[in-house]
């Protein structure tokens, strides 16, 4: 045993290489139309090309094989699969910690029970607000209600839970109130996360992205919840890099831990890479996962820091935060090889700090939420 | 030990359901998984939560650890702390 006690140090995994975490997007359908869905614009042309079962066994097959650990099922929406139950036992089978990323609809007893038999480990509900209408009129279907009765469902069936509450504009100002319902619950995780700007939330922004007075605010009423529940409830609260000066470590940088299988099999280093123009993105039905991760061209492009630009190449934190997101870099500045322009030393910091001065009312026009839903917007003429 | 730990010697810690402890291959390491994380912990941390199955108490389990490193130094203050970090980041119960 080391001196001085030092077995109590516990060794974070840095990935070494391996892709901890895999998620799968079995499908990119859902019957909710949220306004800041993450989901690319053409959502419409995967239903024909989603994996079948068996070559979503084999991506769990050789995502272990990889060392992957976490194994998260999201999509859309996961319970359109009937399949679900089936992958889930496979992968309990094969040694992952199994999440179950849901908003709920489609999650009947029935299916939690089994589920639960299926070995599954941990369940990731999203709720979007604490009263009736705001949560139905946001996600675009008749789900509140339906929501909160899963939740309690989820509970009794004795899974833990994580409370995601996606946070933008219009429910920023309810954290008191979801935190009374989450506690009121018994959620064991609950994470307000700041909703990140791209595909249907970059459409929206201007409407979503919250003024700085809010999240002040927000964190503020965080704060004393953390304070008053203790190791009850365990809260996280994550603050829009537009308003961090600093970028976000994206996917703690390119290719290192993180793999994402999109439904037609697309090996992406993370969920938003398609909005990346120029990249070529091979899938599971051409190449095996080892391929994929260890050698395509896609997971080397940013895998280091061999392709940063300055400021980031001379910059004292580029192993830190590794540049930002490389999505972010090319829908706000048109080179996925800038630095983020979240960052406040971007040359490009310019384009943040006017969206966040939109946000004063004294310059908001006030504009329609345009809701993710089929035929809402036209991807006919959108370069792919 | 004193008043301020969370365990005595003649309690039983227990793992919290909601983790997963298991050896893992890849890792050459046993490692700790639960909701949104991984943790890898190292030889003699890894003996002591493999013991936290509720039935074992703190006495035992510092017998055994004991054992296990020999002509380590301060077994039992370590495995107090051990369990005290560990208490504190919600991995063991009572």
């Amino acid at each position: 045993m080391p001196k001085d006690g030092s077995n109590t140090e516990v060794v974070r995994l840095d990935g070494q290489g391996k892709p901890m975490w895999l998620v799968l997007e079995l499908t990119y359908r859902c019957p909710l139309k949220c306004v800041w869905c993450n989901n690319p614009l053409d959502f419409e042309d995967y239903s024909k090309k989603e994996l079948s079962t068996e070559e979503w066994k084999r991506v769990l097959h050789e995502g272990r094989e990889l060392g992957a650990l976490q194994l998260g099922f999201s999509g859309g929406e996961p319970m359109l699969r009937d399949d679900l139950e089936e992958l889930v036992a496979e992968a309990e089978q094969l040694g992952y910690y199994t999440n179950l990323i849901t908003s709920g609809i489609g999650l009947s007893l029935e299916r939690l029970q089994a589920l639960k038999k299926a070995g599954l480990k941990q369940i990731q509900l999203s709720l979007q607000s604490a009263s009736r209408n705001l949560t139905d009129e946001l996600v675009g279907a008749r789900a509140h209600d339906l929501k909160l009765e899963v939740a309690r469902m989820i509970k009794a069936e004795g899974f833990p839970m994580v409370l995601n509450v996606p946070v933008f504009r219009q429910n920023i100002d309810q954290v008191q109130e979801i935190l009374d319902l989450a506690e009121e619950i018994g959620v064991d995780y609950l994470e307000f996360a700041n909703i990140q700007y791209y595909n249907w939330a970059l459409l929206n922004r201007e409407e979503l992205l919250p003024t700085r007075e809010q999240i002040t605010h927000a964190e503020k009423v965080v704060n004393a919840a953390r304070e008053r529940l203790g190791k009850k409830m365990t809260i996280y609260f994550v603050i829009p890099d537009y308003y961090e000066d600093r970028p976000k470590a994206c996917m703690n940088g390119w290719g290192t831990i993180h793999l994402t299988i999109a439904p037609d099999g697309a090996a992406l280093p993370c969920q938003e890479v398609r909005v990346i123009q120029g990249l070529e993105f091979p899938t599971v039905r051409e190449h095996n996962l080892e391929w994929l991760w260890n050698d395509s061209p896609l997971f080397k492009k940013f895998r280091g820091d061999e392709w940063m630009k300055e400021p980031c190449r001379s910059c004292g934190e580029k192993e830190k935060d590794f540049g930002g997101c490389r999505c972010q870099a090319f829908l706000l500045t048109g080179d996925a090889a800038n630095t983020d322009p979240a960052c406040s030393r971007s040359p490009h910091h310019h384009v943040i700090e006017m969206a966040i001065n939109k946000t004063h009312e004294k310059h908001r026009e006030p504009r329609p939420l345009i809701k993710r839903n089929v035929g809402a917007v036209t991807v006919a003429f959108m370069d792919k | 030990m004193s008043e301020d730990h969370p365990f005595q010697s003649e309690d039983s810690p227990k793992l919290n359901s909601k983790f997963l402890f298991r050896w893992e291959k890849s890792q050459d390491s046993y490692i700790l998984l639960y909701p949104e994380g991984v943790i890898k912990l190292n030889a003699s941390g890894a003996e002591i939560l493999k013991r936290c199955t509720g039935e074992m108490t703190v006495a035992e389990i510092i017998t055994q650890l004991s054992e296990l490193f020999i002509g380590a130094p301060d077994v039992e203050g370590s495995v107090y702390k051990f369990l005290e970090i560990s208490h504190a980041k919600g991995w063991i119960e009572h």
